[in-house]
């Protein structure tokens, strides 16, 4: 493996936001925008579908303070959609701002826009709605051809073709084989098929979604907003409202997000107020908006077919996933497709054959979106729990069973687009992984009296790094004239620390302290483009646009330093703080070149470099648990879990630990307690932090994360990616575990202590 | 109504609405560090000192602060100082959204039990939700910074 | 969030008690859960001048005002060497530090919440009630009743020798108990309390005297049985009847034998 010494990258180095944020500056949109904007308020159906009949806001509108209230009658009529995704999205354009028609509840009715909180409030509750209450789809299984149509409307339109029928409540559709899956299925010796649900999990970042409009003082829409994609965000409102990209511009502070801020889920509001008002407005998400009327986690029913030798050779793999993207199509393409290319190709090693065929349906409740893991964390949990019922079906330690079959290095990869497999330390994590863990001790179940038991199970994960051949990302490099840089991106730090990874990258090229690299992000006039952060993509495709912005603003440097040191251009070397004459040993500091270049200059003084990769490498890892189990009430401790995760190089080891700590929780949390359901209405019940439970410190036991290094020769200093994998291994490990202790397998998340005790055989 | 309340050291008058909310109160006074996660009382953001007490300020009314002390994080940054740069070597601020709250926890929990086990610093803090960071990086600063202090 | 127009804060008990008898105005225990209503107040009414934050302990019983907090149960010596650290038990899990420097005994009590730790922890006691006009009564009794105009003004916990143990089963660590278990014995009379069936707390007495030889492994289970047969339970977003009739049966058990190990 290629690893050299690095300086500034994998370093541990503080996040430059890190003391703004820990002492509780303003930074935030809430923060930093003025408090006399307009107070927007959104009133929502009560129904999962249901026709506006009749709207009236005369008497809301007398409240004092109020001063707009729009409804459906009021909006432009063309559709789109709020997925940030590349134009042409593949989601549906299904979307208006508001609609007559309303197809879930929470779905937005009107917009109120007051001069105060108290007074928008009082209106809400003063406009009158009659609605002809639908007959609603509830129940994702028999969406798909209902009578019932969640988008009938004729100008229902897909930008792409992903085998999406409106008339039938499809989004999309696809059939994808390798080999004669049939054939090999019937030669196998035994042959598992099982089915497994996945629910709509909440991403609950802390801060819910929020957004500041403005006319800005050349009289252009500016929004400040809560969003991983500050470009796709000006786009989509630009189609939305009708007026030219010219004419907005979008920043985002610093913010939190886990995806739910990969979609236009409130800008739409605000902006379209402050263009009709001509005032700044203002809407933040209650929790219960952010909880009923979000975009989170696509629910997933897997069927899964394995196919193995009685050697424990997995020959074959057969999926089915049927997902249920809500209301409106955002994303709902192109997660599902996730949910097999990112399960099957991990037993790449032995599989002679594989088939993947979904569908993905609208139903009436709330629309989904993207979160962390996007469509591998279903998958996953499906496949990596068949795959520890076939261990436990021929009696085989599951890890073992994995060391016969995982994809390893080298290898091309069938069911992840032909990749190459160019970096994987996916052995190397299953072994240290064992070690760190403990396996040999804490795999056979211990019962521990009273009822309990301790058990322990195992996952393995993997995700992409970008959309290849889609995500693009650029930086900009400035040098200043004290020899410091200014690094310019687009992509967004949600506190993942991509602000400071990225300038570590600068650093390491630069061969600069990371101090004198200032940050800026993101802000659709000031940085170059950039998709996002999203799909795993910004230290992996924006990290490489930093390393060649480096690479080319390195080229002005020396090439305005040859001019200065009276030598050829080739004969002039580049270190750190100088550059020098390699013919006469003579040298100008990077200080003197950087006062020259603004002095009769003619070559500018930054670089901006775009990158996009025909590849999306795939992070690996291995989580073990080790749980604690009470057969009779049904309750799990979890006690430990181990990690081994190979992103590459990791350019900061701390925050890709904390990546992996903070995924492993938010898993835990949907396999043991986070539950979306939906009453005989279709009224979602989980609508609070009071229903909807968040794992708390007391909730997640130890942690162990380590990493085992390749070495990603397309990526920047080595590096795949972090932020997603992470999430994918805690709920097929934790069923593992359960099943250990009790003997039964759980095949639909949450796996509550109520399922657990109710289906423990013994009493 | 008219209330006075002894904000970070300073006496800070003002007309309210009897419903107004503490936390409301204090961001209208500049303390932007006092951040809302919920509406029912579960998350922990809000956390301010009333009376050198943690309580949730979301769920106070003002008015009933009136006469009392309230600190927030914008008034305890010397005591924050401490350790919060060992919880940032952690990379375990992440987002960042919960972290004033958190640091007010934590404040309140050193000057409670000044040196706390991890379990107990686990309990303290059960009422502190963060979604970024899985608590274990948070632990790690906490427990390095008092490993520090024993020299 | 409820809104409300003017807020006083009493002077005495009278002028409270006066100022309740509108029904368009509210006494604020720790407001935690008041303000999660949708409702309008007139006046809410605060008694935090009243001097009713102190619990004290006498000889033969605490005096818990209706104003003291949760967090002050949780940390009070004597209540605690008293219950064997059932009261702690009983409110240590309850969201956080933070809430539980604002619940007060009072809110808790006076709401008779279904979900309510601190009720069905302190059924399990001989524990009463000074209401301002209605005088003492029993924690059972006014557990019972529906709720009228009058102001809870203290709990009182006789020091009636016996043991106590509680345990709650909780889906997740600080969320609502989906079955709370208070267990005690006092004058060699055995009784289980159960909170959250999802409703109200209920005391189960040992009518049919299985527990008068003693707890044995046999009458243990036959009692906690006998609790779980004479326990209404109901379905909720945390459970369902039969997990909760269930879960009544092993925390009851299990909570027997814990008074048992004891003696």
């Amino acid at each position: 493996m290629e690893q050299k010494e690095f300086k500034s990258v994998n370093k541990s180095v503080r996040k430059k936001d890190s003391m703004q944020l820990l002492t509780g500056k303003p930074v935030y949109t809430d923060d930093i925008t003025p408090d006399n904007a307009l107070v927007v308020k959104i009133l929502r159906s009560p129904h999962a579908n249901a026709m506006i009949e009749e709207i009236n806001t005369a008497i809301a509108k007398k409240v004092p303070g109020v001063v707009e209230i729009f409804t459906w009658e009021d909006v432009p009529k063309n559709r789109f959609a709020i997925a940030g995704q590349t134009f042409p999205e593949p989601s549906p354009y299904d979307r208006l701002i508001l609609d007559r028609h309303v197809r879930f509840s929470g779905d937005a009715v009107a917009i109120i826009a007051a001069e105060n909180e108290k007074a928008a409030l009082k209106a809400m509750k003063l406009i009158r709605v009659k609605y002809q209450v639908l007959e609603a789809v509830l129940d994702f299984h028999n969406a798909k051809d209902n009578p019932v149509l969640v988008h009938p409307e004729e100008d229902w339109y897909p930008p792409c073709p992903v085998g999406g029928d409106n008339k039938r409540n499809l989004v999309a559709s696809e059939t994808e084989v390798r080999g004669d899956v049939d054939a090999v299925m019937q030669d196998c010796d035994i042959v598992l098929e099982r089915t497994y649900h996945t629910r709509a999990f909440n991403q609950a970042m802390m801060e819910t979604f929020r957004t500041y409009t403005e006319l800005d003082r050349y009289g252009r829409l500016r929004v400040v907003a809560s969003t991983q994609i500050v470009f796709h965000t000006r786009r989509i409102l630009s189609n939305a409202l009708g007026i030219p990209k010219s004419k907005i511009r979008v920043e985002k502070p610093r913010i939190g997000g886990f995806g739910a801020k990969q979609s236009v889920v409130c800008e739409i509001y605000p902006a379209f107020v402050t263009l009709k008002t001509g005032r700044a407005a203002k809407l933040i998400y209650t929790r219960e908006e952010s909880q009923i009327a979000g975009s989170p986690r696509h629910e997933m029913e897997i069927k899964v077919r394995i196919g193995a030798s009685k050697t424990g050779k997995i020959r074959v793999l057969d999926l089915y996933t049927l997902s249920n993207t809500g209301a409106y199509g955002e994303h709902g393409p192109t997660t599902v497709g996730l949910s097999g290319h990112k399960s099957i190709p991990l037993y790449t090693g032995s599989l002679e054959a594989h088939r993947f065929v979904y569908d993905v349906v609208y139903t009436n409740h709330q629309a989904a979106g993207a979160y962390r893991g996007y469509g591998a964390t279903q998958g996953i949990f499906a496949v990596e729990c068949i795959v520890n019922e076939l261990a436990a079906k021929l009696d085989m330690d599951p890890t073992v069973l994995r060391d016969m079959n995982m994809v390893r290095e080298g290898m091309i990869m069938p069911a992840y687009y032909d990749e190459p497999n160019n970096a994987c330390a996916l052995d190397k994590c299953m072994q240290h992984c064992r070690e760190l863990f403990g396996w040999e001790e804490k795999y056979p179940v211990r019962d521990m009296g009273n009822g309990k038991v301790r058990a322990s199970g195992v996952a393995m994960a993997m995700q992409g790094s970008g959309i290849s051949n889609v995500d693009v990302g650029s930086a900009t490099v400035k040098l200043s004239e004290d020899g410091t840089y200014n690094l310019l991106i687009g992509a967004a730090d949600m506190g993942t620390g991509c602000d400071t990874i990225l300038a570590q990258m600068v650093a390491e090229c630069m061969d600069c302290d990371v101090d004198d690299v200032a940050v800026f992000g993101a802000d659709t006039d000031a940085s170059p483009y950039d998709s996002g952060s999203y799909a795993s993509s910004t230290t992996y495709i924006t990290g490489k646009a930093v390393e060649k912005a480096c690479a080319d603003l390195k080229k002005t440097i020396c090439s305005i330093a040859s001019e200065m040191l009276e030598c050829s251009r080739d004969e002039v070397v580049f270190e750190s703080d100088h550059v020098r004459c390699a013919a006469t040993g003579k040298c100008v500091s990077l200080r003197d070149i950087a006062y020259k270049t603004q002095v009769g200059n003619t070559q500018p003084a930054e670089a901006t470099a775009t990158h996009s990769s025909p590849v999306s490498p795939p992070p690996y890892m291995v989580g073990m648990v080790e749980i604690e189990l009470d057969k009779l009430t049904g309750q799990v401790t979890v006690l430990d879990y181990a990690a081994v995760v190979d992103c590459g190089i990791p350019i900061n080891p701390a925050l890709a630990r904390i990546q992996t700590e903070g995924g492993i929780v938010q898993g835990i949390g949907h396999t043991l307690m986070e539950n979306v359901t939906y009453d005989a209405h279709g009224r979602p019940m989980e609508s609070s932090f009071l229903q909807y439970k968040l794992p708390t410190r007391l909730d997640m036991g130890k942690l162990r994360v380590e990493f085992e290094h390749s070495y990603e020769p397309t990526g920047p200093f080595g590096a795949k990616s972090i932020g997603e994998i992470v999430i994918n291994t805690p709920a097929p490990a934790i069923a593992h575990a359960i099943y250990r202790a009790t003997g039964v397998w759980h095949s639909e998340l949450p796996i509550t202590p109520e399922k657990i005790a109710m289906a423990c055989p013994v009493e | 109504m008219e209330i006075t309340i002894r904000l970070n050291g300073k006496n800070v008058t003002d007309h309210i609405d009897a419903d107004l909310l503490l936390i409301d109160f204090v961001r209208k006074h500049g303390c932007f560090s006092v951040k809302r996660g919920c509406e029912t009382s579960n998350c922990g953001l809000c956390t301010v000192l009333m009376d050198g007490k943690p309580v949730l300020s979301c769920s106070m009314l003002a008015a009933r602060a009136n006469g009392h002390e309230i600190h927030t994080l914008e008034g305890l940054q010397e005591e924050a100082a401490d350790f919060i740069t060992f919880i940032a070597d952690q990379g375990a601020d992440q987002c960042g959204f919960c972290n004033p709250g958190f640091v007010m926890n934590t404040i309140a929990l050193l000057r409670e039990k000044p040196d706390p086990t991890d379990d107990e610093i686990r309990a303290y803090l059960a009422g502190n939700l963060c979604r970024c960071t899985g608590y274990e990086g948070q632990l790690r600063g906490i427990r390095n910074y008092l490993n520090s202090r024993k020299g | 969030m409820i809104t409300i127009q003017k807020y006083i804060r009493a002077q005495s008990l009278e002028e409270a008690y006066n100022l309740n008898q509108s029904r368009r105005n509210r006494i604020v225990g720790g407001m935690l859960w008041l303000k999660m209503g949708k409702g309008s107040v007139d006046t809410a009414i605060d008694l935090g001048d009243l001097h009713l934050d102190a619990i004290e302990e006498t000889a033969d019983s605490f005096s818990i005002g209706a104003m003291v907090s949760l967090r002050d149960l949780e940390k009070h010596p004597g209540l605690n060497a008293y219950t064997g650290h059932a009261v702690q038990k009983a409110v240590k899990d309850i969201v956080g530090v933070q809430f539980r420097n604002m619940a007060t005994v009072g809110g808790s009590i006076w709401g008779r919440f279904g979900f309510s730790d601190v009720l069905t922890v302190f059924l399990a006691m001989d524990a009463w009630v000074e209401l301002y006009k209605g005088g003492m009564m029993p924690l059972e009794e006014f557990a019972k009743m529906k709720a009228d105009r009058d102001i809870l003004v203290r709990l009182i916990v006789k020091k009636t020798p016996g043991r106590f143990t509680y345990t709650a089963m909780r889906n997740q660590r600080t969320d609502f108990p989906v079955i709370a278990c208070a267990v005690s014995e006092m004058n060699g009379e055995y009784r289980a309390v159960i909170g959250a069936r999802p409703a109200r707390a209920m005391i189960i007495r040992d009518a049919e005297g299985i527990l008068a030889a003693g707890v044995q492994e046999k009458s243990a289970a036959e009692f906690a049985k006998y609790v779980a047969d004479h326990t209404p339970t109901g379905s909720n977003l945390r459970g369902s009847a039969a997990y909760r009739r269930h879960l009544v049966k092993v925390l009851t058990e299990r909570s027997i034998n814990e008074l048992g190990g004891e003696q």
